[in-house]
């Protein structure tokens, strides 16, 4: 067992771990970050991409002793403290990013990390920048969508996509 | 949107945000696997590494002396309690079903079946000890190629049947009285094109991985279980452990995709209640993806030999279908009813006046098949659709028009196909000219000419799908003559709270489709209460006691249904108080907008929440009735709903590289009534995702010994957000008559019509190549070998695993050529 510190969505824990233990399982078993979830073995799917001092990281491709000092922050850390949505959340909502939801926690979390590189990315340019993350319901179109309305947003220009538009089809 | 805006009758119709949304985009969402339970042990599966084998000895002693384990179990220890995994779908009488155990007791069969289970104290002691068994194991022959499976003297899969088919299946329109003699036909007609079509095996390859939870109290169990049918794993859990039915509660907690994927009792659901009864302890198992992949059901895998008739001008005379279908090595939940719920679509949106289907279940020595999105339809679909493209070369003929020449026209409805499938609505040329024209047909047409003649290595091809399917599944008496274990209608209850909210009890088990919102929306308009006072119940038996769960496209036209007619039941109700109340006669009460209003009797009104108060407190209310306006239905639909449409795909085939990328992609879906737009759209899109994704990504490929090649996600292709184009989709609306909503269904509808768009579009764009055929998915390699060396592209696995083959024309009636006058046959 090693002792690491972790700080984890503002709050600071230290905890015993296997060397062996992957940071998604640290989240998920020891300090209770269940939002993150684990969707293959292979670090194909994405969907336990969190931020590491800032950067989108897969999770389950760190091992927990590697996050030792450091800051992370998972999908349940990204709303304000008055529980305002993140702009990328409230996005996914109303472009219709999401069904089923497992997904979504991760593609949230690398699309944040998307817009921070590249505030006002083309099409092609989301559609690359999110490749690393798979959804199996959406088809990505509402996805691409909503991280667009949310780097519209994030970078102040205020452009509304209404629900309307996006449901008004073609 | 405000609610300040939204008045009584405007729900339906309108795209409105998802209620489920806010769980799921703030991480605060309650999968199977997030469950801990106090003294919870962890299990874990070892799994077969080999495909068919007699296993010979286990040695456990090591992983039960193991740090942290608390036991391990084999077949050998469960054999007497296992029973096994149900098969609700005899789809013949004398149909053979080896049985198939949740863990293996002497022998394997597949590449990932269960030989032994550790229960431990943490997951990764459990994972740690499955190391630890040692198994022996005397090999016997991989059985891995339906054609060969299907030869005399060929390999077993299960040593006691007589052969590796376990049933032959045969619809005949001419026997049925639905259709004209099929051979007749044949014999009588101008053109034959026959063809053989592989179905790849594919995977559902849903997001959240599959988990278990038992936790056993006294002689009760509750099970959570990733699971899309948790009333149908209530009833089959409880017969297949003898847990009796009422001391066994299943819970589906938010569940991460299914595709039909968790259509399914799997034999980890059995075994963690097994282990829960024996050790008395909480258990959770869960999934990896590389066990998800090669013992989660796989989808598909068939062969189709498609023959089909018409005469010079392009009528057609009949469809002959002679179907392979891969079983795996078991029968699970309706494995063998798959290909037959695609038995009666092979006719598509077409006027053929012949049509006989037969299809024989071949066992192998695979992972089972059963349902994936689309489930028989996506099959039947493609075989039509591909052979009216090889028809229309043959004959010269544009693919629409020839499609024009033959579908049902929109004057013509209810029409009765030749399989006996009476088509409610539509306007398959409504349907056909939107979606050229969000096509821009002609322009791409005439930009694939330009190519064409300057020779551009970048070629050019359009492909049409013009698709129908039956959905809304399904009217129990038809299901019944179908030899299905069960019926097909929904349940649902409405509870009016005392302070005017609405729960909507529903036994359709959502996972991912916008249940929630959508219901809310019916009974919103239905009761003429706000959105947001209605919550919607469901995945609980406890909680939602009957159901017949999600698959089939079935939620809206079954379980909306449902849901409506509870409403009106509970306004039927209410008007009984409210009449009392107003001191008025029931007939003189008109109900608008929530409220109960005497007729030309200005301001005597009450609101149905009013009531629901009134009748709470019970103080005044009518005599000789209950007080209560709650109110339950179950609704069984008489028909099924007949959703069509018309896709589009315009592919650029890079001739050097054989690289395949869509350039355009639009369709118009005709799903009837559409109650939430945003809903329906992304539906559409998902559904196309899988659709393409079958045309050039995804195969589950087995090698010569029966190992699965692609059990991850780095060697089964789930497309990307860059794999995949921007979808232009719209709809006409024709609605079902037969059901209150006018809802077809939309869940498959995408996967079912896609595939052959895009197959018939890269063809189109090679033809004139020689290329006839390309198998799927079409890959680079394959396109490119389809170019350059003819054939079809060949098999990805090794020659000999994977069905093997290419196209077959017979130009005039019985004369077979074997190389196609179109080239690129083998």
């Amino acid at each position: 067992m090693t002792q690491i510190s972790v700080r984890v969505d503002g709050v600071t824990y230290t905890d015993d771990v296997e060397p062996r233990t992957l940071l998604v399982h640290y989240l998920r078993e020891q300090v209770g970050k269940v939002g993150t979830v684990v969707g293959c073995d292979t670090s194909n799917c994405g969907a336990c991409t969190v931020h590491l001092d800032g950067e989108a990281v897969k999770s389950c491709t760190v091992f927990a002793v590697q996050a030792d000092g450091s800051e992370v922050t998972t999908i349940e850390g990204i709303a304000a403290p008055d529980g305002a949505l993140h702009p990328m959340q409230k996005a996914f909502h109303e472009m219709h990013g999401l069904q089923c939801g497992f997904c979504t926690p991760g593609m949230i979390m690398a699309a944040i990390d998307l817009v921070g590189d590249n505030p006002d990315p083309s099409e092609d340019e989301v559609r690359e920048g999110i490749e690393g993350n798979l959804c199996r319901c959406t088809g990505y179109q509402n996805i691409v969508r909503a991280v667009q309305q949310a780097a519209a947003e994030m970078r102040g220009a205020g452009v509304q996509a209404t629900p309307e538009t996006a449901g008004a089809q073609a | 949107m405000t609610v300040t805006e939204e008045r009584a009758g405007q729900e339906v119709g309108k795209a409105r945000l998802r209620k489920e949304d806010a769980r799921l985009i703030t991480g605060r969402t309650t999968w199977t696997d997030n469950m801990v339970l106090p003294g919870m042990l962890h299990v874990a599966v070892l799994r077969s590494p080999v495909a068919h084998a007699r296993i010979t000895s286990i040695d456990a002693s090591a992983a039960k002396d193991a740090p942290g384990v608390v036991a391990v179990f084999t077949g050998q220890d469960l054999k007497d309690e296992q029973g096994s995994i149900p098969c609700a779908w005899p789809v013949t009488p004398d149909m053979v079903n080896p049985g198939h155990p949740s863990i293996a007791v002497d022998q394997v069969n597949h590449v990932g079946e269960a030989v032994a289970v550790v229960v431990a104290r943490s997951k990764a002691a459990a994972a740690d000890a499955l190391e630890l068994v040692d198994i022996d194991y005397d090999l016997l022959p991989p059985v891995l190629d339906m054609e060969e499976a299907v030869k005399e003297g060929a390999d077993l899969v299960h040593g006691h049947t007589q052969s590796n088919t376990s049933f032959h299946f045969v619809f005949d329109g001419g026997e049925a009285g639905t259709a004209g003699d099929t051979d007749q036909a044949f014999a009588d007609a101008d053109v034959v094109v026959s063809r053989r079509f592989v179905q790849q095996r594919l995977i559902p390859a849903f997001m959240e991985p599959r988990s278990v939870v038992v936790q056993p109290q006294g002689d009760n169990f509750t099970l959570w279980s990733a699971t899309q049918i948790p009333h149908i794993l209530r009833v089959m859990g409880a017969m297949v452990t003898g847990i009796p039915e009422h001391k066994l509660r299943v819970v589906a907690p938010d569940v991460g995709g299914g595709f039909g994927g968790k259509l399914q009792v799997t034999p980890e659901e059995i075994l963690c209640l097994l282990i829960a009864r024996r050790l008395r302890k909480p258990v959770k198992w869960t999934e990896s993806r590389s066990e998800s992949l090669m013992s989660g059901h796989h989808g598909r895998d068939q062969i189709q030999y498609i023959d089909i008739a018409a005469d010079r001008e392009g009528h057609i005379k009949g469809l002959r279908c002679r179907i392979l279908s891969d079983m795996g090595a078991y029968l699970r939940l309706v494995t063998p009813g798959i290909p037959i719920l695609g038995a009666f679509m092979y006719v598509g949106i077409y006027k053929f006046p012949a049509y006989r289907f037969e299809c024989d279940g071949i066992f192998t020595t695979k992972t089972p098949t059963d349902a994936y999105r689309g489930a028989g339809r996506p099959e039947a679909t493609f075989a039509v659709e591909r052979i009216m493209d090889e028809l229309a070369v043959e004959l010269g003929m544009d693919p629409i028009e020839l499609r024009r020449k033959n579908w049902i026209k929109a004057d013509e409805f209810p029409f009765t196909t030749a399989a006996g499938l009476a088509y409610d609505s539509g306007d398959y040329d409504a349907a056909t000219a939107e979606a050229m024209r969000l096509f821009g047909y002609d322009e791409l047409r005439a930009e694939q000419q330009r190519r064409r003649e300057s020779n551009d290595p970048v070629q050019l091809g359009i492909g049409v799908s013009t698709f129908t399917e039956m959905c809304g599944l399904a009217p129990s008496r038809v299901l019944g003559s179908l030899s299905y274990g069960a019926g097909g209608w929904e349940h649902a209850a409405i509870r009016m709270l005392p302070t005017g909210k609405v729960e909507v009890v529903t036994g359709s088990s959502a996972h991912g489709q916008g249940h929630e919102t959508a219901w809310s929306q019916l009974v919103a308009d239905r009761l003429g209460v706000p959105f947001e006072d209605i919550e919607v119940l469901h995945g609980d038996t406890s909680i939602s006691p009957r159901g017949m769960d999600t698959y089939g496209s079935r939620s809206l036209t079954v379980g909306g249904s449902a849901v409506v007619k509870a409403a009106d039941k509970v306004v039927e109700k209410a008007r009984r108080i409210a009449a009392h109340l107003l001191e008025a006669n029931e007939d003189d009460l008109e109900f608008t907008a929530g409220k109960f209003a005497v007729r030309g009797t200005p301001g005597s009104e009450v609101s149905i929440q009013e009531i629901a108060l009134a009748t709470f407190a019970a103080h005044n209310y009518p005599e000789g009735i209950e007080p209560s306006i709650d109110a339950e239905m179950t609704f069984d639909p008489e028909n099924f709903s007949f959703p069509h449409g018309t896709h589009l795909c315009a592919a650029e085939v890079d001739t050097e590289t054989g690289r395949v990328t869509i350039r355009k992609y639009a369709c118009v879906d005709d799903v009837g009534t559409i109650v939430n737009p945003l809903i329906v759209e992304g539906q559409v899109h998902g559904g196309l995702a899988q659709g393409i994704a079958q045309a050039l990504y995804e195969e589950a490929v087995y090698d010569a010994d029966g190992n699965l090649t692609t059990g991850t996600f780095v060697d089964y292709l789930v497309p990307s957000a860059a794999d995949l184009p921007h979808f232009d989709t719209g709809n006409t609306v024709h609605t079902a008559p037969g059901n209150p909503i006018g809802a077809k269904g939309v869940g498959e509808a995408g996967t079912i019509a896609s595939t052959p768009a895009v197959v018939n579009s890269v063809l189109d764009a090679v033809r004139h190549l020689g290329v006839s055929d390309i198998r799927m998915p079409m890959t680079p390699e394959r396109v490119w070998r389809a170019v350059h060396q003819g054939g079809d592209g060949e098999g990805r696995g090794t020659a000999g695993t994977v069905a093997y083959g290419g196209a077959q024309t017979e130009t005039t009636a019985g004369v077979a050529t074997d190389a196609s006058s179109l080239g690129g046959d083998r």
